[in-house]
């Protein structure tokens, strides 16, 4: 133990360990790093791959170009899925939209007893579209569900089977998705009115303005974020959804109720044509990148303007 | 004159506030109507059931749909109720909720307190991982853990969660993290601390918000997780939402409406739970969540 060259080997000790301090960071993201490599965007190119594959059960890797979108786009089923995801996001949307502003600026009015109103509001949003699909079926099953509180009430030739009626079936996801969404949607809008200034509304108030006036030439336009943010939101929810259809329809009757998510399960696990269930997974990042897109850009721009 | 306009204007108020409650409340009754109906089915017998309608009394409360639900009723070929189900899913929530919460944990740390070139990017191309459709990596997800032997096992699920959980526990960890001065890191670091000493006995310390949200988060998007499960349990190994999914929509015998209640309010229960108890940190969960970046 000669004193003299323990400063030496301190120094290089502090060498190594300042390294060890620079590298560190690197190598706790490292394995993050790699997974989201390997399980993202890798999966998304092997995705991509086996869509462009005749893949049946097993994935084979005859390349065969775009055969399978081709294929995809003169299925009947998949046309059928595209034309419902129209329909049931585009209603989904929309009432959430209307229901979550309204209930907002009704709940913004110093009701009493928000708190617990709001609570009921947003329960559904902890439960799972199984579980909400599960009541909903049961609610709305003809002959036993909500057909005969009516029938019981008086309304004798009252008749409600549109969960088992093909052309109907899809309005059916759409009630139970906006009951179980639209509490959140109202908790974002409820959020963005009590970011509004106080004082912008009563100089408007001083100026005569009435309440309703306020509102539509003042505060909504001012939520315009939130309107976007809650789009996003629940475009995603529509283009992912799966759980919904699989506990309340099944897809059925027959295939009436199909979304581009079942379309993709049915084929990809139960019916063994892997190819083209990657193929319509495609689609439906496309779908997804098609709307997240332009709100990146947006919202990029906009926090370098502002 | 005055006194009659202002009259005239206070009996409209009181029109307006009466017809602003009779909203809220009616927007309350369709909130509540599946949970109240959920609740009098599953207390109800059989009989009960095909003699009353949905929001009728249960003319005496039974609990065998309860008991049935959880320990006999058939979910697929198997009759042994959602008990083995609720079990398994608590068996992926816990392990896969407490590792992607640390792993975001320190991910979060690192792209805020220990930038280098490029963790912005890597940090955006992290976050993508957020919004893609699962669909997207179904399949090969599938062939991966039919190579790793993981296919059909508890482990895989776990597995599967901790990665398609942590952008989401990352952007967590991160927008709370940018939000605590540098200053704090640099003295410690000028007091001689190392990486981990700073994430321990600094940042760890004072995360407690937000590791509520991330935790709470978690373990409602895990527990309500269907495709997932679906596509990467089999039999023994499934969650309790595919549990439920076979036992209400099985094509065999009698539809038990009472005992499909009962088992969708024991696998709605524990997040339902969640929610009651700390539900200003799930709405902090949603909103942080949603697309903030």
């Amino acid at each position: 133990m000669g004193a003299h060259d323990r400063p030496e080997a301190t120094a290089k000790a502090k060498g190594g360990l300042a390294w060890l301090e620079r590298w560190l960071p690197k190598m706790v993201l490292a394995p993050t790093f790699i997974m989201m490599l390997v399980f993202i965007y890798g999966y998304i190119i092997w995705t991509a791959v086996l869509s462009m594959t005749n893949s049946r059960f097993l994935p084979s890797y005859d390349f065969v170009g775009l055969l399978q979108f081709e294929k995809l786009f003169e299925n009947d089923r998949w046309l059928v899925a595209c034309t419902n995801l129209g329909i049931f996001g585009g209603l989904f949307i929309l009432v959430c939209l209307v229901l979550g502003v309204t209930l907002a600026i009704l709940l913004d009015q110093k009701i009493r007893q928000e708190g617990a109103i709001r609570t009921v509001y947003l329960y559904p949003m902890a439960l799972s579209f199984i579980v909400t699909g599960t009541a909903w079926k049961w609610m709305l099953n003809p002959g036993l569900g909500l057909e005969k509180v009516v029938r019981d009430l008086g309304f004798e030739s009252f008749s409600f089977d549109w969960i088992v009626d093909p052309n109907m079936a899809i309005y059916t996801l759409v009630i139970a998705a906006v009951w179980q969404s639209s509490g959140f949607v109202m908790a974002m809008f409820l959020a963005g009115l009590r970011g509004i200034d106080n004082s912008i509304i009563q100089a408007a108030q001083i100026d005569g303005a009435t309440l309703p006036k306020i509102y539509r030439r003042i505060i909504l336009p001012s939520l315009r974020p939130v309107f976007f943010s809650a789009f996003i939101i629940l475009s995603h929810i529509a283009i992912k959804s799966f759980d919904l259809v699989a506990a309340m329809t099944g897809g059925g009757p027959g295939y009436s109720t199909d979304l581009p998510a079942t379309f993709m399960y049915a084929h990809s696990f139960t019916r063994s044509q892997i190819g083209l269930g990657a193929a319509s997974a495609m689609l439906m990042l496309g779908g997804v990148l098609a709307i997240l897109i332009p709100y990146l850009y947006s919202e990029l721009r906009g926090s370098r303007n502002g | 004159m005055v006194n009659q306009t202002a009259q005239s204007s206070m009996n409209w108020n009181r029109i307006n506030r009466g017809l602003i409650y009779a909203v809220l409340l009616t927007a309350a009754l369709f909130y509540l109507l599946p949970l109240v109906v959920m609740v009098l089915t599953s207390f109800k017998t059989m009989d009960d059931i095909r003699s009353g309608n949905l929001i009728s009394w249960p003319t005496e409360f039974v609990f065998d749909a309860w008991s049935k639900a959880w320990s006999t009723a058939c979910t697929g070929v198997r009759c042994e109720g959602v008990e083995g189900y609720f079990w398994n899913s608590v068996q992926i929530v816990v392990p896969a909720v407490l590792i992607s919460t640390f792993l975001g944990a320190l991910n979060g740390y690192v792209f805020t307190k220990w930038k280098f070139r490029g963790s912005e990017l890597l940090f955006g191309l992290l976050l993508f991982g957020c919004f893609i459709p699962f669909q997207v990596v179904l399949l090969p997800m599938a062939q991966t853990l039919g190579l790793l032997g993981l296919a059909n096992t508890t482990a895989g699920l776990v597995f599967v969660h901790i990665v398609y959980g942590m952008a989401f526990t990352t952007l967590f960890f991160r927008n709370f993290y940018i939000n605590i001065p540098g200053e704090l890191v640099k003295a410690a670091q000028l007091d001689g601390a190392g990486f981990f000493t700073i994430f321990w006995r600094i940042l760890l310390p004072i995360s407690g918000p937000i590791i509520v949200v991330t935790i709470i988060w978690q373990t409602t998007q895990i527990w309500n997780d269907f495709l997932f499960g679906v596509v990467y349990g089999s039999g023994d190994t499934q969650p309790i939402t595919v549990a439920l999914n076979n036992l209400v929509n099985t094509s065999t015998g009698v539809k038990e409406y009472n005992v499909h209640m009962a088992a969708a309010i024991i696998a709605g229960l524990p997040t339902l739970l969640v929610y009651v108890l700390a539900g200003k940190y799930f709405v902090r969960g949603l909103t942080a969540g949603s697309v903030k970046g």
